[in-house]
């Protein structure tokens, strides 16, 4: 590893894996691991001063925002979700053109009284006066959350964090409502659950973003540019989907 | 890191001890409630925005607690512990660490750790001679403490109760109408709303239902939402009863049958959220509007003016003062006086003191009834920086 390598951090695992690494291999950037099959280091094959960094997304997000990584690839949900301040810390770069995710502000489907935010606040205070507690939301994106509660002046809410199964905690009684990622909303459906109106916080997909926060080498920021010009390259099938709201 | 306040340690404990000492003399018993608390008595009593600001965490038995993020909420519980009938008067001081959490790091104006230094009065049967004596003493301290310069901003959120309670319109609509008071934004989207019959505000599906029902009959009503449910396979799942949800739908039926807020209304209310200056001028200002809005809160003004005459025999200064309407719009569990004691021209560093009336709060903490009770805590790091600023 050289001093003035840039470090490109992408997913260890999963789907978005698979996805980011045709992607850079069809871009004429081929990713290939170094070292052992199962360690999380890399590079890229024919560009020199490049490290690869497998991590898992939501660290990609935190070390984006430490600046221990100079690029990464992740969903733009988990970086509006992981980082303060976001848009002075991560320069967005571009949509990749998969890992589509909603994030979406959805209820009991028999909440036939609620169909916007507007209603929330209402329900809210007439739950607390009926039931003793405040509503309850579960979800694992807690600053997203806050902060669109609080655009809308929703205030007399609780969240609950959940890391798992969040769709089933309204039935399960652990939750009264969800804010959670959709792609079809097949699974709220399911569960028997509704997007509110205008309760579309985020419209998610995988980014390349780049570090406000790393330091930048003349080496590391003619790389940078190199892996953007030949990811520009194939894009077009880029961003299918109009761009996500902040 | 070290806790900020840690640099000022000694200076600050020096003019803690101080404080203590006027509030002790005046009758004020010092306390020491619990730094951790319970969190679900913070959250529950101030929703989520104070939570975003507070730390909470989990213990090893999965208990949540929180860092106090206000001392006034831990004070009461010693209140309502000591005295569960609550039948008793107890004035207490207080002075110590409180913890919020502060987006972007912490800064001189807004420390993760503080300290204040307070006084909470409760159980005082009149109101405004109660309301007199913490202005008084929050003032004295201050002073004591070198401050020189300072202003008082002063509301009533009393006067807001008692407009909303004289106008002729559904009692949903008040408790509407006090609820987003809270919430600057969505207010004015709710007389907006209140004014139109709720026109356009309605999802498809619900407009449709709501037309079916007919708000003098709500048994049929839930006949209507319950079959309306059953024929779309949708379970009732959750906390939310059937009555719950057919109950808010009638009320929009029933809001579609009410004359709408007039535009006369929604002005006054407006007129009477922007009324600001001199005490006694806003007071007068207010009677004009709602003399000429035909409508009767003698009661409550007499109370605001009651409480500056009690000021006044009590020495403090309503030059120092302007009275603003909507002041005290941002903490919920304040009913009535509140004030704010501030150093111009310094932005929230120059907040150094703070308080007013929250007649619900015990009850919320176990008290058995309603409870009177007024308080207020200085931000002595301020008091201290303004002080020295001051000096220099």
């Amino acid at each position: 590893m050289s001093e003035d390598a840039l470090i490109l951090a992408v997913p260890s695992k999963g789907r978005l894996m698979e996805q980011a690494s045709d992607l850079f291999t069809k871009s004429g950037l081929p990713m290939r691991k170094t070292g052992h099959e199962r360690g999380y280091r890399g590079e890229i094959e024919g560009l020199e001063g490049v490290d690869v960094a497998f991590l898992s997304s939501t660290e990609i997000a935190r070390q984006l925002m430490l600046g221990r990584v100079h690029m990464g690839v992740t969903g733009e949900d988990l970086l509006r979700e992981t980082i303060q301040d976001v848009d002075d810390k991560i320069e967005f770069l571009e949509r990749l053109g998969f890992g589509f995710a909603d994030v979406v502000v959805a209820v009991p489907e028999c909440w036939l009284d609620v169909s916007r935010m507007s209603d929330l606040e209402e329900v809210a205070a007439m739950f607390h006066r009926e039931h003793g507690r405040r509503i309850r939301v579960a979800t694992k994106y807690m600053n997203l959350t806050r902060r669109f509660f609080d655009e809308k002046g929703v205030t007399g809410y609780r969240i609950v964090e959940s890391l798992g199964a969040t769709e089933g905690t309204p039935a399960a009684g652990t939750a009264d409502m969800i804010v959670d990622i959709t792609t079809t909303g097949t699974t709220l459906k399911a569960n028997h659950l509704k997007i509110l109106d205008d309760g579309v916080i985020l419209e998610s997909q995988a980014m390349i973003v780049a570090s406000r926060a790393a330091g930048w080498p003349d080496a590391a920021v003619r790389s940078k540019q190199e892996i953007l010009a030949q990811l520009k390259k194939i894009k077009g099938g880029g961003a299918r989907r109009k761009p996500g709201k902040k | 890191m070290a806790a900020e306040s840690a640099l000022r340690f000694e200076a600050l404990e020096a003019q803690a001890s101080a404080l203590t000492e006027l509030f002790k003399e005046a009758g004020y018993e010092p306390v020491a409630p619990s730094i951790l608390q319970p969190a679900s008595l913070f959250l529950d009593r101030m929703g989520e925005a104070i939570r975003a600001r507070t730390y909470v965490f989990t213990d090893n038995d999965g208990e949540e607690l929180c860092l106090r993020p206000d001392l006034t909420l831990p004070v009461g519980r010693i209140y309502v512990a000591r005295n569960p009938e609550a039948q008793q008067e107890a004035r207490y001081c207080y002075n110590g660490p409180a913890f919020r959490y502060q987006p972007g790091g912490a800064k001189v104006a807004g420390p993760r750790e503080f300290r204040q230094a307070g006084i909470e009065y409760i159980g005082g049967g009149d109101h405004v001679r109660a309301e007199a004596e913490v202005l008084t003493l929050v003032i004295s301290a201050v002073r004591a403490a070198g401050l020189t310069g300072y202003r008082i901003s002063l509301g009533d959120l009393g006067l807001f109760s008692a407009l909303i309670e004289a106008l002729d319109v559904p009692e949903r609509w008040r408790l509407r109408l006090r609820h987003f008071f809270w919430r600057p934004p969505s207010f004015h989207d709710l007389l907006k709303q209140l004014s139109s019959n709720g026109k356009g505000m309605l999802g498809k599906t619900e407009a449709r239902l709501v037309g079916r029902l007919d708000p003098d009959d709500p048994k049929a009503a839930l006949d209507v939402v319950s079959k309306y449910l059953k024929r779309t396979k949708t379970p009732l799942t959750g906390t939310r009863t059937l009555e719950e949800i057919t109950g808010r739908l009638l009320d929009h039926a029933r809001d579609a049958r009410e004359a709408p807020l007039s535009t006369k209304t929604v002005k006054l209310i407006e007129d009477y959220l922007a009324v600001s200056g001199p005490p006694r001028a806003a007071l007068a200002r207010i009677d004009d509007l709602v003399s000429a809005a035909k409508l009767d809160i003698s009661s409550a003004l007499e109370t605001a003016r009651d409480r500056l005459d009690n000021f006044a025999a009590s020495g403090i200064e309503l030059g120092d003062m302007e009275f603003r309407a909507e002041f005290g719009r941002d903490l919920e569990y304040y009913t009535g006086f509140v004030f704010q004691l501030e150093v111009p021209d310094a932005g929230r560093a120059g907040h150094i003191a703070g308080g007013g009336r929250y007649d619900t709060l015990l009850e919320g903490l176990g008290a058995p009834h309603a409870v009177p009770a007024v308080g207020s805590a200085i931000h002595t790091e301020r008091l201290l920086a303004a002080v020295e600023g001051g000096a220099s």
